[in-house]
């Protein structure tokens, strides 16, 4: 009946317990609060069946945040662990646990935060910067979100019944087959991925189609802003790559679950074909993720240089040079693999020929900064700070390029302070500075500079703090996912350094989540009533803060890159009684819910066995989307005199 | 002037902690920068190349950041402001020419190293080269000496100056061969025989482990690699001929089960192809014993291969 | 009504554009599962390789069931055109048991296999087998739901301009599923017999 879940699955070590309990205990506050201030209705109807892609942009990032701070909290138990378990001491985790919680770290950290706040950003701000009223595909969209949330959700409930994947955050076979990880773990891990993978890969489809069909007339592709383009060309690796991982993910699955032998060591099955695939999506997928933190970092120059950009048709070129350069790189990820020396150094080099692309980029930044005038808002300290931590990191992954350097650092804790300073210092700080420099157009108020000015300082430091020591251990032969090592090493030294440094960084996040609450208390005070609080370029700034359902009444003409700037600089008033016109506009739908809520329960049956509750789960998929389809009545017309009135109000 | 001087204190305590950062690396025993043996000092060399090679272009991105973000602060009313400076074709031109150039130099440098260093490239000294086969194992590695006929876990026991040709393989998930002070590693894979190349120039303990997660004992998988005189080494063999305990296949089978933390163990003498036969049972059943999958059913082999 | 017209027009347009991308996006999926198999084909740990298993007759006679499909597909399409509910539908009926009987076939070939002790536990090459050409039938499967439910529709309510959109996707889809199976015929089967 249950397959094979019972009541053993439920743990009892006091880490995870403890983890389980705060977990249930946030998740009953916020019931709660709920069910104090009667926001149910509130919430299912402004939220949670929302097709307008700012809400779900939100919605992304709440997700996003929330897990950045479980991710957060497994990277503290690591760093706590490997500063105490050195000789005679075990330190505070298992060597089970301790594996389990860097596998959850990395899962949870690309494919639930950075991959969320991506999501969230490109929603938030994609089509208002094209001057387009909606995605081209909202309910689709509303789906994308929730099988992202369902994802994240499963990857909770492995705390709390079961176990999660102990086999790293790419869980290589043999290791995560179903010899040597019999348990749930792995599944959960294949599930997770696999439900929240369709949502990505769906709205991969959704912003290329977006962006390609629903610009203003008059912005063409060489007069896009610098976001949309990063953008497009993400989605791009998107729509190659994510079948890519469904594959791999459902042949993994595959040999867990009927037997299969597609990567086991014998029966004819091939683990180095694991790998390959995985890589041939996990390397675009990192592209994925800094290619629109570029973007952002684009816009931030530029506006905080009061400048245009410097070198767009270099920019646009660089984009597409990395889009396309990304999918011929996978193999540096196991030059140890033993492949012959002229498919090494073919890879190696090609890896090198990124760092061309991306080295232009920076300089161009920096040319958009000469001559200036540099105000240095929060956004643009995230921007120091990357340059910094990623040049650095950039000159590490140069040097893991090269395969015989690769051999003495690779799976060393070099590698995982190289990529850290790519993930972190690029991805992460990049999508901070986004967060804060959109959020006054999407809440109507700014956050707290001073504060955030903290959390950015902290950041930076505690990042060299905690990495710097990472990158010598690494040289010292210190290989990544030790759980425990010889006092004799004379490691401990070091890493008690970058314990520290993790700290600094939790006192970081603290700062922001302090920065979040003060500023929603004094929203008042920094309000933003312009629609336009940084003097901004692009069109996103053409409307109100926060926009309207509908984003714009009237679409801004595109002219130019900087079209708002543009406008602005004509001074052209607005002063002539406007006409207004009637705009469709998608009702809200629960069935994106419903989806996910499928999903969940399929992917918990699958984990655990439960096939009857399998199936069931997927007539029920079936049925709700026959059901969806079936609807034609999934619009609604805004008349002209609410759209007038909306107008008018906002300008009181 | 206030602000100046704030700078200046940010520069210096930057300056002073790239300074103590590298006397740290200096004086302290960083193994891959503290080579012993020719490839890892090839290596070495290489890492210490490419990264000069890249600080050519990172120090004056570095330098230009900070000056370009201080000169054109916008409380800097004398700095020149052109808003609508959008391209240079001669600059833009310079920044694809600079990296490519330098990228073109580390490409030849990655060219020749990579076959130079090439870990199934034999090392060319004129001297015999001596194999150790490699089995990794849930969790510990064991040595086999084909020539000398003994075995080892957990010590690998070789002469100075001599090249050692190790045949690596697995029999447990994924794990990676790594001697970080005698050069870079190799995945060790079940179904697979991998090899490296090494050679050690003095006499020492180094310290070898695996690389690559491979379950729950995986950071307990740490070996000594003993590179000793001719004459030690050939004692140590004898010595070892003398444990009298063999490694037959049941031995073996028993070793092969799960165990954490392994001491070093020694072996009199082994079963014919050891090595060869743990690698063939991935690729054909009934090879090794195990149960093979044959018209529709399981059947059991004994340890020869025969029904 | 003219200016609504392009505004559906349009909206068309972006809806088979986006289809369009899917099926892209499905290509990949297929090219993985192909790169496999072409990896795991000679795989066989002492079990039967692809040219004593497969009967290239009786896989011809699937290709030419769902290349049949595919052309009555097509006649239905030129029906919905001319707006023929009545040969929309029977066009539809025909390519709707076609796709079941190929469906069919497949399934009888799998049970044989199975029965006969060569599943695909039985070896990589097997398993990237059942694994790539389940992945095509599941396909078909998904297919022929989608064509039941549009043919309802179309009983019931004639055809619109939005289920003229919907069939010119499915038909898309259909023809993309033949193309697929073209390349399993050569690479899995054709190949399998040449190679062994």
């Amino acid at each position: 009946m249950l397959g094979r879940l019972n009541l053993d699955a439920i743990p009892t070590d006091p880490i995870t317990l403890g983890g389980l309990i705060s977990g249930t205990l946030g998740i009953l506050t916020v019931i709660g609060l709920l069910f104090y201030f009667k926001r149910w209705k509130w919430l299912y109807r402004n939220w949670l069946t929302s097709l307008d892609p700012k809400r779900i942009g939100v919605m992304y990032i709440v997700i996003a945040l929330l897990m950045l701070l479980r991710g957060a909290a497994d990277a503290v138990m690591m760093r706590t662990q490997q500063a105490l378990s050195s000789g005679d001491s075990q330190g505070i985790l298992s060597a089970d646990q301790f594996q389990q919680v860097f596998s959850a770290h990395g899962t949870i950290m690309i494919f639930f935060v950075a991959m969320g706040l991506m999501f969230g950003l490109i929603n938030w701000i994609v089509p208002l910067q094209i001057g387009a009223r909606d995605v081209a595909f909202p309910f689709l969209n509303s789906v994308s979100f929730w099988l992202f949330a369902a994802g994240a959700i499963l990857v909770n409930v492995s705390l709390g019944v079961g176990e999660f994947s102990a086999a790293g955050w790419l869980a290589y076979p043999p290791l995560s087959g179903l010899e040597y990880s019999p348990g749930v773990g792995v599944d959960y891990w294949i599930w997770a991925l696999q439900i929240a993978g369709v949502g990505s890969l769906l709205a991969g489809i959704n912003f290329f189609v977006t962006i390609l069909k629903m610009r203003r007339a008059g912005m063409t592709l060489m007069k896009m802003p610098m976001f949309t383009w990063s953008v497009l060309t993400s989605m791009i690796l998107v729509i190659f790559a994510f079948p890519i991982l469904t594959a791999t993910l459902g042949m993994l699955s595959l040999d867990r679950l009927l037997g299969m032998h597609f990567f086991t060591s014998d029966f004819g099955g091939n683990p180095m074909m694991y790998v390959n695939l995985i890589w041939a999506w996990g390397h675009p997928e990192v592209y994925i993720l800094i290619l629109p933190a570029f973007g952002i970092f684009s816009e931030v120059v530029a506006t905080f240089s009061r400048k245009r950009l410097f070198g767009y048709t270099s920019m646009v070129i660089a984009l597409i040079a990395i889009t396309f350069l990304s999918f011929i790189v996978w193999l540096h990820h196991f030059f140890t693999m033993g492949a012959g020396a002229n498919v090494n150094a073919f890879f190696g080099i090609m890896t090198m020929v990124i760092a061309i692309p991306t080295g232009v980029k920076v300089f161009n930044w920096l040319f958009t900064m000469y001559r200036g005038k540099i105000t240095f808002a929060t956004p643009m300290l995230w921007f120091l700070g990357f340059v910094i931590i990623f040049t650095i990191g950039g000159m590490a992954g140069v040097l893991m390029a090269v395969p015989p350097a690769d051999f003495q650092v690779h799976n060393s804790l070099f590698l995982v302070a190289h990529f850290h300073s790519m993930v972190v210092g690029g991805v992460l700080f990049g999508f901070f500075a986004g967060l804060t420099y959109w959020f006054p157009k999407i809440f109507g108020f700014k956050l707290n500079e001073r504060l955030g000015r903290y959390a950015v300082f902290c950041w930076i430091g505690g990042f060299i703090l905690a990495f710097v020591p990472l990158y010598i251990l690494g040289l010292m032969g210190a290989t990544r996912r030790l759980d425990h090592y010889d006092a004799s090493m004379g490691w401990q030294g070091l890493f008690i350094v970058a314990g520290v440094g993790g700290a600094i960084i939790m006192v970081g996040i603290g700062f922001q989540i302090l920065q979040l609450a003060y500023s929603i208390l004094m929203r008042e005070e920094n309000s933003d009533l312009t629609g336009d609080p940084w003097d901004g370029r692009t069109l996103e700034w053409a409307t109100s803060s926060p926009p309207q359902i509908y984003n714009f009444a009237h679409v801004p003409p595109v002219s130019d890159r900087d079209a708002f700037w543009a406008l602005k600089q004509a001074k052209t008033s607005s002063s002539e009684k406007l006409h207004y016109e009637s705009i469709r506009l998608p009702k809200n739908s629960p069935v994106g819910m419903i989806i996910a809520a499928f999903s969940i329960m399929g992917g918990f049956a699958l984990i655990w066995h439960i096939w009857w509750l399998a199936v069931a789960c997927l007539v029920g998929l079936i049925v709700t989307i026959i059901i969806r389809v079936s609807d034609e009545h999934t619009e609604y017309t805004l008349p002209a005199s609410k759209v007038r009135k909306l107008e008018e109000e906002q300008y009181v | 002037m206030k602000r100046k001087y704030k700078v200046l204190f940010f520069a210096l305590l930057a300056t002073a902690a790239v300074v103590a950062l590298i006397l740290y690396l200096k004086t302290s025993n960083v193994a891959v920068l503290n080579p012993k043996g020719v490839i890892a000092s090839k290596e070495r060399d290489l890492i210490i190349t490419t990264t000069m090679l890249m600080l050519i272009v990172v120090i004056p991105v570095f330098i230009l950041t900070f000056f370009i973000a201080w000169k054109y602060r916008a409380s800097n009313t004398k700095a020149k402001y052109s808003p609508d400076l959008d391209h240079n074709r001669l600059i833009e031109f310079t920044w694809w020419a600079i990296p490519t150039v330098i990228i073109v130099v580390l490409s030849l440098i990655t060219w020749r190293s990579t076959h130079e260093l090439d870990p199934f490239r034999p090392i060319a000294v004129n001297k015999k080269p001596i194999t150790v086969q490699v089995v990794a194992l849930q969790w510990k590695w064991l040595f086999i000496y084909p020539e000398q006929n003994i075995a080892t876990v957990n010590l690998v026991q070789f002469p100075v100056d001599t090249p050692v040709s190790f045949e690596i393989t697995s029999d447990a998930p994924m794990n990676s061969f790594w001697i970080p002070q005698l050069g870079g590693q190799v995945y060790a894979m079940a179904g697979m025989k991998t090899k490296l190349h090494l050679i050690a120039g003095e006499a020492g303990d180094f310290r070898g482990s695996s690389a690559n997660i491979s379950g729950r004992g995986f950071a307990g998988m740490d070996f000594t690699a003993r590179s000793s005189s001719r004459g030690n080494f050939n004692s140590w063999v004898e010595s070892v001929k003398s444990t009298g305990s063999t490694l037959s296949l049941d031995q073996y089978k028993m070793l092969a089960k799960p165990s954490q933390n392994n001491k070093v163990t020694y072996f009199s003498s082994t079963e014919d192809n050891l090595q060869g036969k743990v690698i063939m049972k991935y690729m054909a059943p009934g090879v090794f014993g195990q149960a093979g999958y044959q018209d529709g059913s399981y059947s059991e082999y004994d340890s020869n291969g025969h029904h | 009504m003219n200016e609504q017209l392009t505004a559906t027009d349009s909206k068309a347009d972006k809806t088979v554009f986006g289809f369009w991308v899917y099926l892209m996006t499905d290509c990949i999926l297929f090219a993985s599962l192909f790169a496999v198999f072409v990896v795991l084909r000679g795989n066989t740990f002492g079990g039967p390789s692809g040219a004593e298993l497969f009967s290239l007759p009786f896989v011809l006679l699937e290709t030419l069931i769902l290349l049949t499909s595919s052309f009555t597909a097509g006649l239905a399409m030129l029906a919905v055109h001319r707006r023929d509910n009545n040969q929309v539908l029977a066009w539809f009926g025909i390519t709707f048991a076609l796709g079941l009987s190929f469906l069919g076939l497949e399934l009888y070939e799998f049970a044989n296999l199975y029965q006969e002790g060569n599943g695909w536990q039985r070896s990589g090459f097997l398993s990237a087998f059942f694994t790539l050409v389940g992945t095509h039938g599941l396909h078909i499967t998904t297919g022929l739901l989608w064509m039941g439910v549009m043919m309802i529709k179309i009983y019931r309510q004639g055809i619109s301009i939005a289920s003229a959109k919907r069939l010119t996707m499915l038909s898309l889809f259909w023809h993309f599923l033949d193309i697929v199976w073209i390349f399993i015929f050569t690479i899995v089967y054709l190949a399998g017999d040449i190679y062994g």
